[in-house]
């Protein structure tokens, strides 16, 4: 795995993203890059469903907000580490994503996609009701939560850093599972799913792996984002505006391949930054996203990387 | 015993237009392949024009309803020449992205100009009163339009020519062609048909409850839901899963806070799609 020029990319582009801001102390830039790291994490754990499966998961922040809930419950109330807290938020959501995976394996294409819509609904409207979890006003956690890790100013690095971890992992996660022989019969589901079936890929199995795959790491990520912001609360937890900008960074950067969803990230993370702060534009954001989304649809289903990779067909070694 | 029962009747009152919804949504499945995600925000588009024509312009509430429909299958064909026809063929992904982005923009723009305020539009009909019990006026009236408009549907579907040909291309678009259909002309029409319906019954819930931009994401859901109950692709079925969909809420109200009724929504919503991928009204297709 380690042969390739591509993962050793990963890792350096990694140690950037983590050293920058601590090297210049640059608060405000690790804020920025802590967004962009997030929504890195998203896409790219996302495009292992989209852009190899070829299944769209309307509800992939599900994953994060869950994670989020799961890991700032164990910290609050039973005073869990924090690393500890968020792998056990990951495993617990990896875990029920499976189990429902199960359920909905025989589910094909669009009922899917439309089933996944159902469940981040469902998830956000049973933690609405549920009581131990705040209900509708969320979960705060009290500045004594950040004790351990050396008092508020520390721990927003320490999660920072592993933030950044996180993100490397996530890519590194995609080359690994597209270099693999689970990789290339997923690829080959979302090429033609009978046809998978009929070569022997266990296609059902195999989607419902991807699909619990697909959510550990933004769970755990979700633990530490919402440890970092400190309050939980439904309606920005299950945001599913959220879930669909994700999709839409997964396309501007190019389906399938494994730069491209963090680049779609980082450029759309960009844009944003750059349209709320234009007073004229910040109302019509949305509108924005979706012309954008409708053009690169309708015009680049393949995405920057699609570009990129047929302007400059050399870069294909290198950049996958 | 009385109490349930009215609250029952009064479901499946708002049910029926929940259906008329969803057979809009289905018509577009149907015969192109394609899940509308934009649906709810041609619901609320409906919602509004109520809002405008009736509550501004001072036109009677019921008759902005024709005008909608002619509206909505305009805005509908349009929609579909600029955001549907390139996809049509592609991989559902495409067309479930393309549409999401067409409600991004609606939404969006929606946002922009009328704000998340909630808006209400007052319509008074007379109730109809019963043992004791009165059921609202809007409520009858909103269900007798949408058995109505359903009910135009249906002649349009099985006793015109230009139905037929939409029920060929739903069948098989390119033996459709071979037989001299011009089927990109049905495609666009059935995609305006089905804006159509999701435009009046915006009105029609708009005459019953306050509404906001962001009210269609809940109706496109309770779409979703009857469209699975009814089965993808069957319009019939739509109405009858809206009617049973609008049964299990008036069933369920009385005993659970309002909170927990779209948890049991969704739950019946994941539950019908493993069980009845194809529905469970699914007797006849388009």
């Amino acid at each position: 795995m380690w042969r390739r020029p591509f993962p050793w990319l990963i890792a350096l582009a990694t140690l950037l993203f983590a050293l920058v801001p601590y090297w210049t102390n640059d608060v405000q830039l690790r804020e920025s890059l802590l967004l962009a790291a997030v929504y890195v994490i998203l896409a790219s754990n996302l495009n292992l469903l989209i852009g190899y499966a070829g299944y769209v998961n309307f509800g992939n922040i599900v994953f994060f907000g869950l994670g989020g809930y799961v890991c700032v419950y164990l910290v609050s109330t039973w005073h869990w580490p924090l690393v500890l807290a968020a792998t056990a938020a990951g495993v617990f959501v990896s875990a029920l994503t499976l189990l429902f995976g199960l359920g909905i394996l025989h589910l094909r294409g669009a009922f899917f996609a439309l089933a996944t819509i159902g469940v981040n609904e469902a998830v956000k409207q049973l933690v609405t009701n549920f009581e131990p979890w705040g209900g509708a006003t969320g979960i705060y956690l009290s500045m004594d939560a950040y004790a351990p890790l050396g008092g508020p100013m520390r721990a927003l690095w320490t999660t920072y850093l592993l933030v950044i971890a996180v993100m490397g992992l996530s890519l590194l996660l995609s080359y690994a599972i597209k270099n693999s022989k689970f990789g290339l019969g997923l690829l080959a589901i979302g090429q033609n799913e009978d046809a998978a079936g009929t070569l022997g890929v266990p296609t059902a199995h195999f989607k419902a792996l991807i699909y619990s795959i697909s959510a550990f790491l933004p769970a755990f990520a979700g633990g530490l984002y919402y440890f970092k912001s400190g309050i939980i609360e439904p309606g920005s937890a299950f945001n599913l505006g959220l879930s669909i900008e994700a999709i839409v960074m997964v396309m501007l950067g190019g389906q399938g391949t494994i730069i491209g969803p963090a680049l779609g990230a980082f450029v759309y993370e960009e844009m944003r930054g750059a349209l709320l702060t234009a007073e004229a534009l910040s109302h019509f954001q949305l509108v924005i996203a979706g012309a954008l989304l409708l053009v690169i649809v309708l015009f680049v289903p393949d995405g920057l990387m699609g570009f990129i990779h047929r302007r400059w067909p050399r870069t294909r070694r290198w950049l996958e | 015993m009385i109490p349930i029962l009215a609250s029952i009747v009064d479901g499946v009152l708002i049910g029926t237009v929940y259906g008329l919804a969803a057979m809009g949504l289905t018509l577009i499945w149907g015969v192109m392949n394609v899940i509308n995600l934009a649906h709810g925000a041609f619901i609320v588009l409906g919602m509004f024009a109520l809002y405008f024509l009736a509550a501004a312009l001072g036109l009677p509430a019921y008759g902005t309803v024709p005008i909608v429909l002619a509206a909505g299958f305009a805005f509908g064909i349009v929609v579909y020449w600029i955001a549907v026809h390139r996809i049509i063929g592609r991989p559902e992904l495409m067309s479930l992205l393309s549409t999401f982005a067409v409600n991004m923009v609606l939404v969006g723009l929606g946002t922009a100009l009328w704000t998340t305020s909630p808006y209400n539009v007052p319509v008074t009909v007379p109730g109809v009163t019963l043992r004791g019990y009165t059921f609202t006026g809007t409520h009858l009236m909103a269900a007798l339009l949408a058995v109505a408009i359903a009910g135009l549907l249906y002649l349009l579907l099985y006793h015109t020519r230009i139905g037929k040909a939409v029920r060929a291309v739903a069948g098989n678009r390119e033996a459709a062609e071979l037989s001299g259909i011009p089927t990109t002309q049905v495609l666009a029409m059935a995609f305006g048909l089905g804006i159509a319906l999701a435009g009046a019954s915006g009105t029609l819930i708009a005459t019953m409850f306050p509404f906001t931009v962001l009210s269609g994401e809940a109706y496109q859901l309770k779409s979703f839901v009857v469209t699975v109950l009814g089965g993808l692709g069957n319009p019939a079925g739509a109405l009858l899963g809206g009617i049973a969909l609008g049964l299990i809420e008036g069933l369920a109200t009385p005993f659970m806070p309002v909170s927990w009724t779209p948890i049991i929504e969704f739950g019946l919503f994941v539950l019908c799609l493993i069980a009845f991928p194809r529905g469970i009204f699914a007797l006849t297709r388009v």
